[in-house]
């Protein structure tokens, strides 16, 4: 492996009197897809930053294989950094700009020549050397700055929100390109990134970070399907979140009473509940099933529930429904359909129609105790 | 066809134009070419009297001097002026630095020159300190005035502001992030601000040499106040010509080769300035 491991051992960060880090801890591996994922302001560019030599820690350490690099200047660490807004050169030609690191290395213009074309080639900007940056495109900026700081080969590259200005589409190639140049340099790539379904994609690990603080750190999977608490919940992906109490435990399950809509049973096998412990429970929407007939011969670990369909939205290969529950209080319940193959006349739940839904409780999963 | 009346609203700027600056130069252009008059002015026949004089000795000195102590105080106030708006464009709240730096224009100039004899002078603050500090023996002084580094300094004084200003909103707008960059790919912090940031302010810089460069060239009362003899400029031939010499076609003469030397200044100006041009740059693309 050509990449480095990079050890982050951060006390703290302080701006003034604003706590930007606390107590942030963790290894990334040699080789990795490692993502930092958290909404602005969660410190995620702060600790790229650090990592890049652009600012300090307050108290702690970052070792790259070993060897701490806070007392490093940004120029003497192993590590590029992809920024944001592109920052290419204005006045320098694409070739010019991809060659930078290495005519600061002072390598002869033969070297500097094959690397050029050969890191251009990589990210398919053949034919564009002589182009000012204000002549391409973001997507073709963003490929450049991308080349230039992978060429002189350092063994972590940091990419700092890379493909935030772009639009959907050209996100997504960029992304899978992103992805196949890992695999072809085969060095550490950390991602900061706000948008999970980014990170989610193409990251080997992803750490989720909230006001400071590393909250998990995990695979794509487990950050999705076994979230650390509602915040992460919440923030990746989409989903239901309810409040209640536990009645009782039996074999895999938990029986929770929940607020407004009744009891619910959800699986045992993540931490151990006390019984009366006030709970937030979770369903993911694509989770549950919707039909306008009672289901039948429903398995005994199976909850369901009756409800209004007061909003449906049609989205091509999904649709969403936003159901109220019977109960006391008006609940907005998500539930995402997937489409079958063979769709005749449109999806057949339409607004205020009365429907059923139903999960394996399996799926179910409690998140957090409530404070006291 | 829709009828095109973009020339009459040019009209007003040509009018401007053609008062202001193309009579007053074909009258010195005239001038130059005609001969003294003896108390003033200046009579027919046309002559070339006053072209020989600028072949002599004495004019080509006064010519090579003030190019230098245009060129020395152009260097001086660049160098003083680039990190001086560096840190004002990176300071955040530099209103107040900038208020500083324009508050000598609301006094006048000449009175500005006049307070460097009160600096300079044998009686004047840096004498008096020396003095005090038992530096200088009292009653004796040191002659900063009325030599050529005291014109040089002067001059720098004078034209700082006129450099600072287009320096600063120059490097106002540009990109910080582009340093960071430039260190992050393996540059030191010379490197970065000499690779990245110069050719990124090249227009600036180029702007902040013509202010200083050229009222420089033509400057008349700064070397004639704390200047000495052997300081004159072009700008004090040009008066003495006109005042004491009643030579008004050598003036004028001397004021078009100064009037050429500064359109050099320009030309190089705009050819370095061509291909930021939108008009360029559209070129490039086609």
């Amino acid at each position: 492996m050509k990449g480095s491991e990079v050890r982050v051992e951060i006390e703290s960060k302080w701006f003034g009197d604003f706590q930007a880090l606390k107590n942030v801890e963790f290894t990334i591996k040699k080789g990795e897809f490692f993502s930092l994922l958290g909404p602005s302001g969660c410190g995620k560019t702060t600790l790229l930053r650090m990592i890049a030599g652009f600012e300090e820690p307050t108290k702690g350490a970052i070792y790259v294989d070993g060897e701490n690099v806070v007392p490093l200047p940004p120029n003497k660490r192993p590590v590029n950094t992809v920024f944001q807004n592109y920052a290419l050169f204005p006045h320098l030609s694409v070739y010019e700009n991809v060659a930078f690191p290495l005519r600061l290395r002072k390598d002869d213009d033969k070297t500097i020549k094959e690397k050029v074309k050969k890191y251009l080639g990589m990210v398919h900007l053949l034919g564009h050397e002589n182009k000012k940056p204000n002549q391409l495109s973001g997507g073709m900026k963003q490929r450049v700055a991308i080349a230039r700081a992978l060429i002189s080969e350092p063994s972590v590259l940091l990419l700092d929100e890379p493909l935030s200005a772009l639009d959907a589409k050209l996100r997504q190639s960029l992304l899978m390109d992103l992805d196949l140049l890992h695999d072809q340099v085969g060095i550490t790539f950390i991602y900061v990134t706000h948008d999970q379904s980014e990170a989610l994609s193409v990251s080997d690990r992803v750490a989720v970070m909230s006001e400071g603080r590393v909250l998990q750190i995990g695979s794509p999977f487990e950050i999705y399907e076994k979230p650390a608490d509602a915040f992460v919940a919440k923030f990746i992906g989409e989903t239901n979140l309810m409040t209640g109490w536990i009645t009782k435990k039996d074999g895999d399950y938990y029986t929770i009473d929940s607020e407004n809509i009744g009891l619910i049973q959800v699986t045992s096998d993540r931490h151990n509940w006390t019984i009366g412990q006030q709970v937030v429970h979770a369903i993911r929407p694509e989770k549950i099933s919707i039909t306008k007939e009672k289901p039948q011969d429903l398995p005994p670990d199976f909850n369901t529930l009756h409800g209004k369909v007061f909003e449906s939205i049609y989205s091509g290969f999904q649709s969403k429904f936003y159901v109220d529950p019977d109960g006391p209080e008006h609940l907005q319940f998500k539930v995402y359909k997937q489409h079958e193959n063979f769709l005749e006349r449109g999806p057949d739940i339409k607004w205020q129609d009365e429907v059923y839904l139903n999960w394996d409780a399996d799926d179910g999963y409690i998140v957090e105790a409530v404070a006291e | 066809m829709k009828k095109r009346y973009g020339s009459i609203y040019t009209l007003p700027l040509g009018v401007w134009v053609t008062v202001f600056f193309v009579i007053p130069i074909a009258i010195v252009l005239v001038y130059a070419f005609l001969t003294k008059g003896a108390y003033g002015g200046v009579k027919l026949p046309f002559s070339l009297s006053a072209f020989e004089a600028l072949f002599k000795n004495s004019f080509l000195i006064v010519s090579l001097r003030t190019l230098l102590i245009a060129f020395l105080s152009t260097l001086i106030t660049i160098l003083i002026a680039l990190p001086v708006s560096y840190f004002l464009a990176r300071t955040k709240n530099n209103t107040t630095l900038l208020l500083l730096v324009v508050i000598p224009f609301w006094v006048n100039f000449l009175i500005r020159i006049y307070a460097w004899i009160a600096i300079l002078g044998s009686e004047g603050f840096i004498n008096d300190i020396l003095r005090n500090l038992g530096i200088l023996a009292p009653g004796d002084s040191i002659q900063f005035l009325f030599n050529f580094w005291t014109v040089v300094i002067v001059h720098v004084y004078a034209f700082l502001p006129y450099a600072i200003l287009p320096l600063f909103s120059t490097i106002e707008k540009f990109d910080f992030n582009l340093l960071e960059a430039a260190r992050d790919l393996g540059a030191t912090h010379t490197r970065s601000l000499w690779s990245v940031l110069l050719p990124n302010i090249k227009g600036g810089i180029v702007t902040a040499i013509l202010f200083t460069f050229i009222p420089t060239l033509g400057s008349y009362a700064i070397p004639d106040l704390v200047g000495g003899t052997d300081t004159a400029m072009l700008g004090n031939l040009i008066a003495y010509n006109i005042k004491t010499a009643n030579n008004w076609p050598l003036a004028s003469s001397i004021s078009l080769v100064l009037t050429l030397l500064t359109s050099i200044g320009l030309l190089v100006y705009f050819f370095m300035n061509r291909s930021h041009s939108p008009v360029a740059l559209q070129e490039e693309i086609e």
